[in-house]
């Protein structure tokens, strides 16, 4: 039996094909993942490992509860903890450190990095070991820095050179001294590091005389555990926490083994739907097998080959095709770990450096995957093949469709349909939270129920095309035919198309309402010209606004200021705003009451006044951040949106509880503009120019804003669509395949169509209209699903949002629907030159 | 050379070989198909053609109709020189000017008996001649089963479609390639009856590849085939007759 499958699996290489080429574009897409997940987290580790070379022990402040429900502050390291800590008999040496943003400008003045990686720290004493210089010599003061080779390499600085930086202020220019190296896992990840000299750093970044963490190095023979047990008798235990460097490298590669595997789950699921749709292939591909050779089939059964032996000879091609798939896939797989490895590398995202980890998992899980998969769909076809009656072996039939009724099927199909419609219409109704699962619950049902429906929607679908296929003539009529012809194999065909369309057309219809809503959300009641605000989301230098209030053809500004305080004794999202412009600035639907900012009054969004039961004039106490509690009345309730919510009072009244003493001045998160000339080119250069051209500071436009949100979804777009896209080039190889297939059944028609008169061109047109038919079938369906779930997921996300709006994608569809022609036409390339250069008289002849 | 007496009479000729020959591979391996053959089928005649097998009477008919290539040689089609043709050209003229029965019917499943039969005519885009197709479909008495799909028929039945498929385009030339092979033996004379009455009462021109005798007898005038030659040539055969000509191939083959 065995050797039978064997030579089976040999005579129809070239129809396995495109089976083994599907289960190997799944396997390689898992090994891939695996691959490069595995080999990023290894260097990371690596990496993560090397940067705790010098601390054998990290000292980090405690933090101390402050009383009264105030919020508390850290104790301070000073200089002093240091000195003791490096007088322990176990250190060798204690090194304080400070960080903070720092933002460095290019030598176009614009930002180096996305803000979000720009760090700056402290150089210590004359030779840092943590910074081993490449050139220059260490800063001494505040107008020397040293940068990081990497950064010094990208904006092509070079000891001697000045640059424009800034901390959060003022913008400085201090002088290069010099270039260290670094195995930061920020900088390798493409952010900038800045060292000053510790002084500056503590000064520039608002900590005078004191320090994050100390770094403590070992002696040679002092183990870090001894060394900790040390600090900890030399250091008043209340005021600070010691960490040996092992078991903070431990916590950093725990740490990146799970966002690693958040990744890795996340690429998994995208291979786990290609591997799905090459299910349906390889289901196709042994259906056709197992029906051509019913009379080979039924002669073994004939001759005393048990049911069994039967369906076993063919799970034994299966695994057979799964193995070859499974070697080619993981050598694909590895090829695919490179090429994303080397991908990131020339985005912005340099990967660290590292060897190439293939885990024997990894090889196991290929293997896994590719047989199980195949010789799992091959397993029907196969129970099938065994149901061949004996008597088969002497009918003169082959290769019957089935016609087999289709009525339990199509039962079933809709009472799945049904179902799925009904509980995703169910969820739409429910609270955002509440409904994911039964719409996820629902949206499986539904796919489930359409894909065993897709025979009975292939013939009204297809039919619905005929006046367009009538055009084509004679090749028109005959591939409209052929596509029905097999309803099971054209429905598992375009299913498998269905699928990849559905998810992305899904996905698209989600992320351009969002995006829309977002958008609106955050333009609509904003009346200002510009937003200013850090790079990197921190709170502005009060300065700012005043620089901006003064600046010519601004008329007027507003922080807004981010608050803590007690609101009738709960916690409440507080913004501080210029109680005088802001009615300028905004223009908020207001709901009730009126839009009053200023003395004792206050405004509320809707959302908040609902939770609170407040309304317009009512009255509420405010706890300060000093503890003062002051009495304020709501004056009215408006409309949030995405930039601004929650209780709006004006700054004048918060100014006199806030204080640097208090620990935290005025947070102001963004400043909002207007200028009388409202948004040009040259007002907002004027603006940065007000601002000293700091590379630290951004100015937008709602425009900025707007394209920000677009890029941020664009860009997840992009990326689910690359990742979608595994499991449409899977779906192209099984619409090849059943075009090979039905080319291969249909020869004897093809060589009489050729013998009484039909050219080589309406062959090659009437296999290229079947593929576009079953291609263009499976896009519809897939559009149709896509756009149903999308439109059902916004109800349940627009249930918190108020501006959600369903934003149909139609140029999107249109290109959808394009693309879904285009691989029609790319599919039938092969069939169609097959079927037209067929040998007219072997294929009549062969019967 | 052996010239077969195969005159041209009064009446003019449909089809036309001359010197045809069909060789198969080179040098030792090289098997000679049709060695020469110049035959002519005149119109609204009925020609059978005959021979053991291996005797090139498939391939005859193959190269005259058009399917297949030769290497030597000339075949016309009334006035249409083949060998000049390209595929394009070639496949036009099957359409346009040959009707052809297949031994396995080769009837389009998913087509009904009248689409099958409309077939040639839906390819050329052509609207097929009303009179004349009930005309042909009254022949072969499928009436009321044009609705029907091939596996809704019978072989018989079916063969009936493929028949009315190849008259219903009025091609110059009928070419059938064993149309009785599958059948039994009524259906076999019913479809016989039909080719032979298209040729008496329409006046169709009919070549026919068979190895039945019986099958032959229907025809006008029988072409003995052996060894890629034309052999012998019989007019008005009879089942008798033709049977005692083949059994002296027989003969022939076990001697030499």
């Amino acid at each position: 039996m065995f050797r039978t499958a064997l030579r089976n699996v040999l005579a129809h290489k070239a129809r396995l094909l495109m089976t083994v080429l599907a289960v190997m574009l799944g396997v390689a897409f898992v090994s891939g993942t695996l691959v490069f997940t595995n080999s990023l987290s290894a260097a990371l580790q690596k990496q993560s490992a090397k940067g705790f070379d010098h601390v054998d022990v990290a000292i980090t402040p405690e933090w101390r509860e402050a009383e009264g429900g105030r919020t508390g502050e850290y104790y301070e390291l000073t200089r002093e903890l240091v000195d003791d800590s490096a007088a322990v008999p176990g250190a060798a040496q204690a090194i304080g450190t400070v960080q903070g943003f720092t933002a460095i400008a290019g030598k176009d003045g614009k930002l180096l990095g996305n803000g979000f990686q720009s760090q700056g720290g402290n150089y210590w004493g004359a030779k840092d070991p943590r910074y081993p210089l490449v050139s220059g010599v260490a800063p001494k003061n505040e107008g020397e820095i040293l940068i990081d080779s990497e950064t010094a390499k990208r904006a092509g600085y070079k000891v001697g050179d000045t640059v424009r930086m800034s901390v959060d202020g003022p913008v400085l220019e201090p002088e290069i001294t010099g270039i260290f190296t670094t195995d930061d896992g920020n900088v390798a990840a493409g952010g900038s590091l800045t060292l000053f000299d510790t002084a500056s750093a503590q000064k520039l970044f608002g900590k005078a005389g004191v320090f994050d963490e100390i770094a403590v190095k070992a002696k040679d023979g002092v183990s870090d555990t001894a060394l900790r047990a040390q600090l900890e008798k030399a250091l008043p235990s209340d005021a600070v926490e010691t960490t040996t460097g092992t078991k903070l490298a431990d916590d950093q590669s725990r740490a990146i083994a799970s966002s690693m595997s958040g990744l890795k789950q996340g690429l998994l699921v995208f291979a786990g739907i290609s591997l799905f749709v090459g299910t349906f292939i390889i289901a196709n591909t042994f259906t056709m097998l197992v029906a051509q050779r019913t009379k080979e089939l039924a002669l073994m059964r004939a001759v005393g080959a048990s049911r069994r032996q039967v369906t076993r000879s063919v799970l034994i091609e299966a695994f057979a095709v799964g193995t070859v798939a499974a070697v080619a896939g993981l050598v694909a797989g590895v090829g695919i770990g490179v090429g994303l490895r080397s991908l990131m590398g020339t985005l912005d995202a340099p990967m660290p450096d590292g060897p190439l980890v293939i885990s024997p998992g990894t090889i196991a899980s290929a293997f896994a995957v590719g047989i199980l998969v195949t010789m799992l769909a091959a397993w029907l076809p196969g129970r099938r093949a065994a149901r061949i009656p004996p008597v088969a072996a002497m009918s003169a039939l082959h290769a019957q469709a089935t016609t087999k009724s289709l009525v339990l099927r199509n039962t079933l199909g809709s009472l799945f349909s049904g179902a799925g419609v009904a509980v995703v219409l169910a969820a739409t109704a429910m609270d955002g939270t509440d409904g994911q699962v039964p719409m996820g619950l629902g949206a499986v049902l539904l796919i489930i129920g359409v894909f065993v429906l897709t025979p009975l929607l292939s013939r009204p679908l297809i039919a619905a095309a005929a006046p367009v296929l009538r055009v084509f003539g004679v090749s028109g009529k005959l591939a409209r035919q052929n596509s029905v012809r097999n309803p099971r194999r054209t429905a598992a065909t375009a299913s498998a198309l269905m699928i990849g369309l559905t998810l992305i057309t899904g996905m698209t219809v989600m992320a351009g309402s969002l995006q829309k809503s977002i958008d609106k959300m955050a333009a609509s009641a904003i009346e200002a010209d510009y937003m200013v605000s850090m790079a990197n989301r921190h709170p502005l230098s009060p300065d700012v606004e005043k620089k901006l209030k003064q600046a010519d053809g601004v008329t007027a500004t507003s922080p807004m200021r981010n608050a803590y305080g007690l609101v009738d004794g709960e916690e409440a999202y507080m913004t501080g705003v210029n109680g005088a412009t802001i009615g300028e600035l905004t223009e908020f639907p207001v709901v009730q009451g009126a839009f009053e900012v200023g003395g004792t009054r206050i405004v509320v969004d809707e959302d908040t006044a609902k939770s609170h039961g407040w309304k317009a004039g009512s009255d509420v106490t405010i706890t300060y951040e000093d503890d003062e509690k002051q009495r304020l009345t709501i004056a009215g309730v408006y409309q949030a949106n995405e930039l601004v919510s929650g209780v709006l009072i004006d700054t004048a009244t918060l100014d006199p509880h806030e204080s640097e003493a208090a620990g935290s001045g005025p947070a102001d998160m963004m400043v909002m503009v207007k200028t009388a000339d409202g948004t040009s080119d040259a007002a907002k250069e004027a603006l940065e120019k007000t601002l000293g051209t700091n590379p630290a500071i951004k100015v937008q436009d709602k425009q900025d804003l707007s394209n920000e949100i677009a890029k941020m979804f664009t860009l997840i777009l992009n990326m689910v669509y690359g990742l979608l896209a595994m499991a449409v080039i899977v779906a192209v190889l099984g619409v090849v395949n059943t075009l090979a297939m039905s080319v291969f059944e249909r020869s004897q028609e093809i060589g009489m169509l050729r013998a009484i008169g039909l050219d080589r061109k309406g062959i090659k047109r009437m296999v290229r209209l079947e593929s576009l038919v079953i291609s263009l079938f499976g896009a519809v369906l897939g559009l149709g699903l896509g756009v149903f779930f999308g439109w059902a997921a916004g109800e349940l996300v627009g249930s918190r949002m108020a501006t959600y709006e369903l934003v149909l994608p139609w140029a999107r569809m249109g290109i959808f629907l394009l693309l879904a022609a285009v691989v029609g036409v790319l599919a039938a390339l092969w069939p169609a030159r097959r079927a037209a250069r067929l040998n007219m008289l072997q294929a009549i002849k062969a019967e | 050379m052996t010239t077969a007496p195969t005159a041209d009479r009064t009446t003019t000729v449909a089809a036309r070989a001359t010197e045809l020959s069909k060789i198969y591979g080179q040098g030792e391996t090289q098997v000679v198909a049709l060695d020469r053959v110049s035959v002519g089928f005149r119109q609204a005649e009925f020609t059978a053609i005959m021979g053991p097998s291996g005797s090139g009477k498939s391939t005859l008919m193959h190269c005259v109709a058009g399917l297949d290539t030769f290497s030597s040689g000339s075949v016309r089609i009334g006035e249409t020189e083949l060998g000049s043709l390209k595929d394009k050209q070639l496949t036009r003229l099957r359409r346009d000017k040959i009707g052809f029965i297949f031994q396995a019917f080769n009837l389009l499943p998913t087509l009904t008996a009248l689409e099958n039969i409309t077939l040639p005519m839906d390819i050329a885009g052509r609207e097929p001649d009303k009179q004349w197709l009930d005309t042909v479909i009254r022949m072969v008495g499928l009436a009321d089963r044009l609705s029907h799909r091939p596996s809704q028929l019978s072989g018989g039945q079916q063969q009936r479609v493929a028949v009315a498929r190849a008259l219903a385009s009025r091609p110059d030339i009928i070419f059938g390639d064993e149309p009785t092979g599958n059948l039994d033996s009524r259906a076999g004379a019913e479809v016989l009856g039909f080719l032979r009455n298209s040729v008496r009462e329409l006046g169709q021109t009919v070549v026919m590849v068979t190895h039945d005798p019986v099958a032959a007898a229907y025809a006008d005038r029988v072409i003995f085939l052996a060894d890629g030659r034309i052999v012998d040539e019989m007019d008005g055969p009879t089942a008798d007759s033709v049977l005692d000509r083949m059994k002296r191939f027989d003969a022939q083959g076990r001697t030499s």
